[in-house]
């Protein structure tokens, strides 16, 4: 197992290195210089040359790539070409807040999806199965952005009971947080737990017609006890590589819903470095998403090793 | 079942034994097509037809209320909604299209090399990929917005992109399935290899695989086409999208929220009609999977 | 045994003393699908009874009738009773189920590689049918009692085999797993639904033996599945014979397969017998098909198979005998052996010869 591990990481490590290659090279083959890009269409060649040699882009390719990727490991992203502030700070309190958004989404799709797709399982023979299955089938059609709108319409702007974007750090008002967290993690949760919940709900499908399942019941446990005791982490395993998927999912999808609730996390952060056209300040939040992405993959593949001993066979 | 007539169950008595073909409608499959169709519907009306011009201003009749003028009524421009939902629908198609068509004419061949190369090489070719899975396709748009610049090819093109692994990886699965089965052994120990090989046995049958993709792919590119408008990284305004007519639709939020509803119901059914679309097809052409999505 | 007085199963519902288990009247269905119908039997004690049919026949349905292990959709309506428990178990509630099952009655399933559960070890799926019903002491008691278990079905290594996963166990040692659990609380039925069949035959006999030794040591009655008529032979008293969620007929073994009354039985017997071959060297076998469920004709299920079916057949044929000892046909044969001749004999004849002796039937 220990050998499983060692495997894994590693290729994630190696994974993690190609992607920043690749971000890289993306950024890298932008038309024209970026720091004329960022000082406008009247800057002059002095000047152009000057920005140039300060950030360093007028070196060789592979010298600036791994200038920038060198620092990754620390946590410098290198100085903004556009606000000329180092961007690693920014990132890192960002990236707090979108953990929080996600963290708190993922939370709703959870507490959403078990009980719902459980119950459309256990009844799908019956019509309140058939009508569950197809909410949950309208919520993944529902993008999390319209979501949005609709719960600010609806609690921030008819009922006035939340407010309708915004952000306060957890530690200077516990209680302004919670209610600002409420609508944008709502929001992002509805439409995943929408989805997760026709997971859970074949899984639970799969797993009650699971010879094994029989056998408990035949050992004397009851149809539940057996579920439980024997079916949820035989139900894990396939529910954990589609909750990595859905990690990943609610990362990009918190992009878009920080820009409707105004939230200052990493979404906003690179759409405002796309908008500033702040060429490094986008690559390096791009390059942290992915990692996040990635490491995603990473934790899910060592949870099927863990959950799964017959995944642990060949070492 | 014709022989219903002569079946009868233990007690003698005739039974009706349960015809699949009428107990288990396909609706999936159905309501799919019916949503996709009436979306696609009202793209094709727009070329000929829409209630106004979907760009007329008339600021004399901003926010109007739904009305027998306008049926959905008209937005802080006063422009009819109706007339821009259709206008909008032939973008999301068109990008829909246009995305998926690049994926899978890219995707597919590459998939099916992946499947038919040798151990090492498939292996290193499958982790390559898996890398490429890592960028979402909205995450490359916003990329390739900060980098070209905003408009409707570039998210098209950039979701295209974006979508190819996942359709490498489905051909890559499906061309293994078949490439290790019994007719195309058969095929090789022949001496069919390659192109043709390929062409003649492989492609025929992860077609419904890719067709089922497509479908589900398709839904997809609609959902980050409307993130990208809306975030303003896609079609740039004044022609209607409906991620656009929804971002448009926040900045008045507080005086009209019922603009956001019209927008939001396309972009909700197109996606329903394709997702519901794939689930169908994949039913039709799997009937083992049937009932377990 | 039971009650020899006993004519029609039908009439017949109160348990003899010594009966464990009692069927009676059992019918299954799905929708508006009959499955089983009128099944019924008894176990004595200590009895091993086998219970044939080819595939279709509706034996599991029943072994999972019995249980109360139905899959959703199929109703069970009649009566199963077991000694010692009030009223019918096909009204138990899934709790008082669950208590017997496991303890009272227990099964082992045909398919070893997918009826343990892939994700626990060996010995702990012994253990947890001891904890379940609360026997066994403490957790290293039942651990202890679970090595034990592994030892009494002669698993090679038992202390190595318990702390193993179901993957790393072949099918032989996982088919033990299911009989150590099964026979761990010491049941009064125990039930085997083609515990063989998915084994190779080199681990099949010993697997045999083990159920009935098992069975036999612990004075647990057996309903033993199999579609294999050689395994009946060597593990039965008793034989039932299932066709189209019917029994066709019932006897003694020794009985049924030398003189089967029942056509379906002897085709049975006939297409098992490996020499037995007709004027042109073909194996006897039954023509046609078994329908699928629901599909049977009415009247005599086997009708459309069979040879000797008259106008009279489209009738239900009334069980004539004893209810252990009987059949369900209106044609049956007479006491003759199984006919090489594959010529249907509206007036068969005393064969002089008789076929040798049950244990000699090979599959």
């Amino acid at each position: 197992m220990a050998y499983q591990l060692l495997v894994r990481t590693a290729t994630f490590v190696v994974t993690v290195v190609l992607a920043s290659v690749l971000v890289f090279a993306f950024m890298a083959i932008l038309p024209g210089s970026a720091a004329r890009v960022s000082l406008g269409v009247n800057a002059t060649p002095e000047a152009i040359a000057r920005v140039e040699a300060d950030f360093g882009v007028d070196r060789p390719l592979p010298v600036q790539y791994l200038d920038w990727a060198g620092g990754l490991p620390t946590g410098d992203f290198g100085t903004s070409y556009v606000t000329r502030r180092v961007i690693g700070p920014a990132i890192v309190d960002r990236l707090l807040v979108t953990t929080w958004l996600v963290g708190a989404s993922m939370v709703v799709a959870l507490v959403i999806a078990l009980p719902l797709g459980t119950l459309a399982a256990v009844r799908h023979q019956r019509p309140s199965g058939t009508v569950l299955a197809g909410i949950s089938q309208v919520g993944v059609a529902v993008p999390s952005f319209l979501a949005g709108l609709l719960l600010i319409a609806l609690f921030a702007v008819k009922l006035r009971w939340l407010p309708s974007g915004g952000w306060t750090p957890p530690a200077r008002d516990p209680v302004a947080f919670l209610r600002g967290l409420f609508l944008p993690a709502l929001a992002l949760g509805l439409v995943q737990g929408s989805v997760l919940a026709r997971y859970v709900r074949s899984t639970v499908l799969n797993i009650q017609r699971e010879d094994f399942i029989r056998t408990a019941r035949s050992k004397g446990l009851r149809r539940w006890q057996a579920l439980v005791r024997h079916g949820l982490r035989n139900a894990a395993i396939p529910i954990v590589t589609v909750l990595g998927l859905q990690l990943s999912v609610l990362l990009v999808g918190a992009v878009v819903v920080e820009r409707v609730f105004t939230v200052p996390g990493l979404g906003s952060l690179l759409l405002d470095g796309v908008a500033n056209r702040d060429l490094l300040l986008v690559q390096g939040v791009v390059m942290v998403l992915v990692v996040m992405i990635l490491g995603i993959n990473w934790a899910v593949d060592v949870l099927y090793t863990v959950l799964d001993p017959r995944l642990r066979a060949r070492a | 079942m014709s022989a219903a007539g002569d079946v009868v169950d233990a007690t003698g008595a005739p039974v009706v034994v349960a015809d699949e073909s009428i107990g288990d409608v396909n609706w999936s499959l159905w309501i799919g097509a019916a949503l996709v169709g009436l979306v696609a519907a009202m793209a094709l009306v727009s070329f000929l037809w829409t209630p106004y011009d979907p760009y007329f201003v008339d600021v004399t009749n901003r926010f109007g209320g739904p009305s027998p003028t306008n049926l959905f009524g008209t937005d802080q421009f006063g422009r009819d909604v109706l007339s821009r939902l259709m206008v909008g629908a032939r973008t999301t198609l068109f990008v829909g299209v246009v995305s998926v068509g690049v994926a899978g004419v890219v995707g597919t061949p590459l998939g099916i090399l992946m499947g038919m190369a040798p151990g090492w090489l498939h292996r290193v070719l499958l982790r390559g990929n898996d890398l490429l899975l890592a960028f979402p396709a909205l995450l490359l748009a916003i990329m390739f917005a900060a980098v070209f610049g905003p408009s409707t090819t570039t998210a098209m093109v950039a979701i295209g992109i974006g979508t190819i692994p996942v359709f490498a990886r489905i051909a890559r699965s499906g061309t293994v399935q078949v490439m290790s089965s019994e007719y195309v052994l058969a095929a090789r120990s022949a001496g069919r290899r390659g192109v043709r090989l390929a062409v003649r046995h492989v492609v025929p049958n992860i077609a419904s695989l890719l067709l089922v993709q497509a479908s589900v792919s398709f839904a997809i590119a609609i959902l980050a086409e409307a993130a990208l408008s809306f975030l303003q990284f896609g079609t740039p305004a004044p022609i209607p999208s409906w991620g656009l007519m929804l971002f448009q639709a926040q900045s008045v939020l507080a005086v009209n929220p019922g603009l956001t509803v019209w927008p939001g119901v396309g972009i909700a059914v197109a996606v329903l009609g394709f997702n519901l679309l794939g689930d169908g097809l994949r039913d039709r052409f799997d009937p083992r999977l049937a009932g377990h999505s | 045994m039971a009650d020899q007085t006993v004519v029609t199963r039908a009439d017949d519902t109160a348990a003899a003393s010594d009966d464990r288990l009692v069927v009676d009247g059992l019918d299954v269905r799905v929708g508006l699908v009959g499955l089983l119908h009128d099944v019924g039997f008894r176990l004595g004690a200590g009895e091993r009874v086998g219970l044939i049919g080819e595939s279709g026949s509706g034996k599991s349905l029943t072994a999972l009738a019995i249980m109360g292990l139905l899959p959703d959709g199929l109703v069970a309506s009649g009566h199963v009773g077991l000694a010692g428990t009030d009223g019918n178990l096909l009204d138990a509630a899934d709790v008082r189920m669950a208590d017997l099952r496991g303890r009272r009655m227990s099964m082992v399933f045909q398919e070893p590689m997918t009826a343990l559960n892939p994700l626990m070890k060996a010995g702990d799926q012994v253990a947890e049918v001891l904890a379940i019903h609360g026997l066994g002491g403490s957790g290293r008691d039942r651990d202890r009692r679970a090595l034990e278990l592994l030892d009494a079905v002669r698993m090679h290594e038992p202390e190595l085999v318990r702390r193993r996963y179901p993957h790393q166990l072949s099918g032989g040692q996982r088919q033990r797993v299911m009989l150590a659990i099964a026979l761990a609380n010491e049941p009064d039925v125990l039930i085997c639904d083609e515990p063989t069949t998915a084994l190779d035959v080199t681990v099949q006999a010993q697997m045999l033996d083990l159920v009935v030794e098992g069975a036999r040591d612990r004075d647990a009655s057996l309903l033993f599945i199999t579609h294999d008529l050689a395994v009946v032979a060597t593990v039965c008293d008793r034989v039932l014979v299932m066709y189209g969620g019917r029994i066709v007929e019932a006897g003694p073994v020794q009985q049924l397969f030398t003189a089967p009354r029942h056509p379906y039985t002897r085709g049975l017997v006939a297409s098992s017998d490996l020499d037995a071959v007709d004027a042109a060297g073909r194996l006897p076998t039954i023509p046609g098909v078994v329908p699928a469920a629901g599909t049977f004709p009415a009247g005599c299920v086997f009708r459309t198979r069979c040879e000797r079916a008259t106008e009279a057949c489209a009738e239900p044929p009334p069980w004539t005998g004893q209810y252990d000892d009987g059949h369900a046909c209106i044609h049956p044969y007479g006491d003759e052996p199984v006919a090489r001749d594959p010529e249907p004999r509206p007036d068969p004849r005393p064969d002089p010869h008789p076929e040798p002796g049950v244990s000699e039937v090979t599959s």
